[in-house]
């Protein structure tokens, strides 16, 4: 059977670039992608990408190099980096190609997303009387988990210092400096119990990634991480999402579980034989509630494995090492593909300060609106 | 006189102000707000009776975004509000403002009953929508 590489790994740093569009930023990690694998534009047979806010993918193509090459758009919500590499594996794993990007990229106006009702299929009054808002959601969803699991507050902020402290030694990373359990516990409240040092800002980045076969990698003379596994999943009946002015009583399990069910399958491996995590961190409770969604704990856990450092670099599962969606903000079409790369430079022993040591399995979810997960197994 | 901030939403009765929910023909499924269109006809317009119970609740505290949001204040006058999910036993889960001050005194599973909020916008005037209180 085919099996699927990552030879070659690019970033934009994420942040704010006023004098850069989302698109440069999107180029200039397939170039790095591409002389990281020492490979030209014209090699390439395949690539999908996408943005969020920052135009077509394929835009790309004139400064890349007008190839012919197949060149597919992806728009999948905050999944879309995600889609976007299970996408490519999948033009591997078919035997039809060998050697093809992914790519990620975006720009979002500064603050909270807007949000239309009706192109959620919404009635309009929903978003006029002040409910359409993801920070909202995010905030009752770790309200009620905290009141069912006993989380505290207090858990939500080392959250939050765990990734501003990982974001000091990432160069990718938007916030550069540490935040303390203090400042982030009495800064601004923006919908209880998150404060604003608990959420992620909306941000700029670019991504990209290069997907060759086994035969195609070894004959390059290159290496590089294997794709395990690989899931895309969306909301099952009775999962709790954002936008839901109803919810059904019986509550259902999490589009989360159902990604992450499938990668483990998939791979053949546990949430016990993870090295290393980076999973969706849209707000400090997001990762609480994923940690139990993807299996590394049981629900409540987390509150000792906070307060134990087990998800920091030195603990026990190091999660979210390059300080997450709260360090590096959330291009949404980035985003999911961020992950992917800190997992490569992590299993290839390229994360100097934030290398943990022996890393062999990594694993990688994303998850946003409106109700969908990607996660993705790397082993080297 | 204010308007009713969409038809269809909730009745005032004798008893008090009522959610209205659709419940699906094929498999008794019930979802808020009763829905409009063409998949209407799969649903039946019911009252959501009974006593409701916290589910989850948080406040909002800064002005969400306009559009689509259309209240009647700025970045400066805005108002933070309370809101949540109240379960109603064996019909829904639904989401809508509290009417309350602070949130410090709420409690997931207290009893909550529906209430009327006058919401004064920019665009449509003083609107008449519906809310939730602690029923105690």
């Amino acid at each position: 059977m085919t099996q699927v590489h990552i030879i070659g790994a690019g970033i934009h740093p994420f942040g704010r670039h006023d004098d850069k569009t989302g698109l440069d930023q999107g180029v200039h990690a397939v170039r790095e992608a591409l002389a990281d694998a020492g490979l030209e534009w014209s090699d390439i047979q395949f690539a999908f990408g996408g943005s969020s806010a920052a135009g077509s993918a394929d835009a790309a193509l004139p400064r890349l190099g007008l190839t012919g090459v197949q060149f597919i758009n992806i728009s999948n919500g905050c999944a879309t980096g995600g889609s976007s590499l299970l996408s490519g594996y999948w033009a591997i794993k078919s035997g039809e190609f060998d050697l093809g990007v992914v790519i990620g990229f975006d720009k979002h106006p500064r603050g909270a997303f807007n949000a239309d009702p009706e192109a959620s299929g919404l009635p309009r009054w929903y978003g006029e009387t002040g409910m359409m808002l993801t920070t909202q959601f995010f905030a009752m969803k770790i309200r009620r988990y905290m009141e069912l699991h006993d989380i505290s507050a207090t858990t939500l902020g080392r959250v939050a210092v765990k990734a501003y402290e990982n974001g000091t030694v990432t160069p990718h990373a938007w916030r550069r400096s540490p935040v303390d359990l203090e400042t982030i516990m009495t800064s601004q409240m923006l919908s209880d119990p998150l404060t604003k040092f608990m959420f992620c800002s909306p941000a700029e980045g670019g991504v990209a990634l290069v997907l060759a076969s086994e035969t195609k990698m070894r004959e390059l003379g290159l290496a590089g991480p294997r794709v395990r596994g690989a899931a895309v999943r969306t909301r099952p009946k009775g999962s709790f999402e954002v936008f839901a002015p109803s919810l059904d009583i019986e509550r259902g399990v999490s589009p989360t579980e159902l990604a992450s069910k499938a990668a483990y399958d998939m791979a053949g491996v546990g949430p016990g034989d993870i090295d290393v995590a980076q999973i969706q961190d849209t707000e400090s409770g997001a990762e609480i509630m994923h940690m139990a969604e993807n299996g590394f704990c049981a629900d409540g856990e987390q509150e000792q494995w906070l307060a134990e450092g087990a998800t920091r670099l030195s603990g026990k599962l190091p999660i979210n090492t390059d300080g997450g969606c709260l360090a590096c903000g959330e291009p949404i079409g980035a985003s999911g593909l961020r992950q992917v790369y800190e997992n490569v430079q992590q299993l290839r022993g390229r994360a100097e300060a934030r290398q943990v040591g022996g890393a062999r399995l990594a694993y990688s979810q994303v998850y946003g609106a409106p109700g969908l997960s990607a996660v993705a197994i790397l082993e080297i | 006189m204010s308007q009713v901030v969409a038809e269809g939403v909730f009745v005032e009765g004798a008893g008090g102000p009522r959610m209205i929910a659709g419940r699906r023909k094929a498999d008794g499924e019930i979802r808020f707000p009763m829905p409009s269109g063409a998949d209407a006809a799969l649903y039946d317009a019911i009252e959501v009776t009974g006593e409701g119970r916290l589910w989850s609740y948080t406040m909002q505290r800064f002005r969400p975004k306009t559009p689509p949001y259309i209240g009647d204040d700025d970045e400066k006058s805005f108002k933070p509000f309370a809101l949540g999910y109240v379960e109603f036993p064996g019909q829904v889960i639904i989401e809508g403002r509290i009417l309350v001050d602070d949130i410090a005194d709420l409690k997931i599973g207290q009893p909550m009953r529906v209430a009327i909020e006058k919401f004064p916008t920019s665009s449509r005037g003083e609107l008449s929508t519906y809310a939730f209180e602690p029923a105690t």
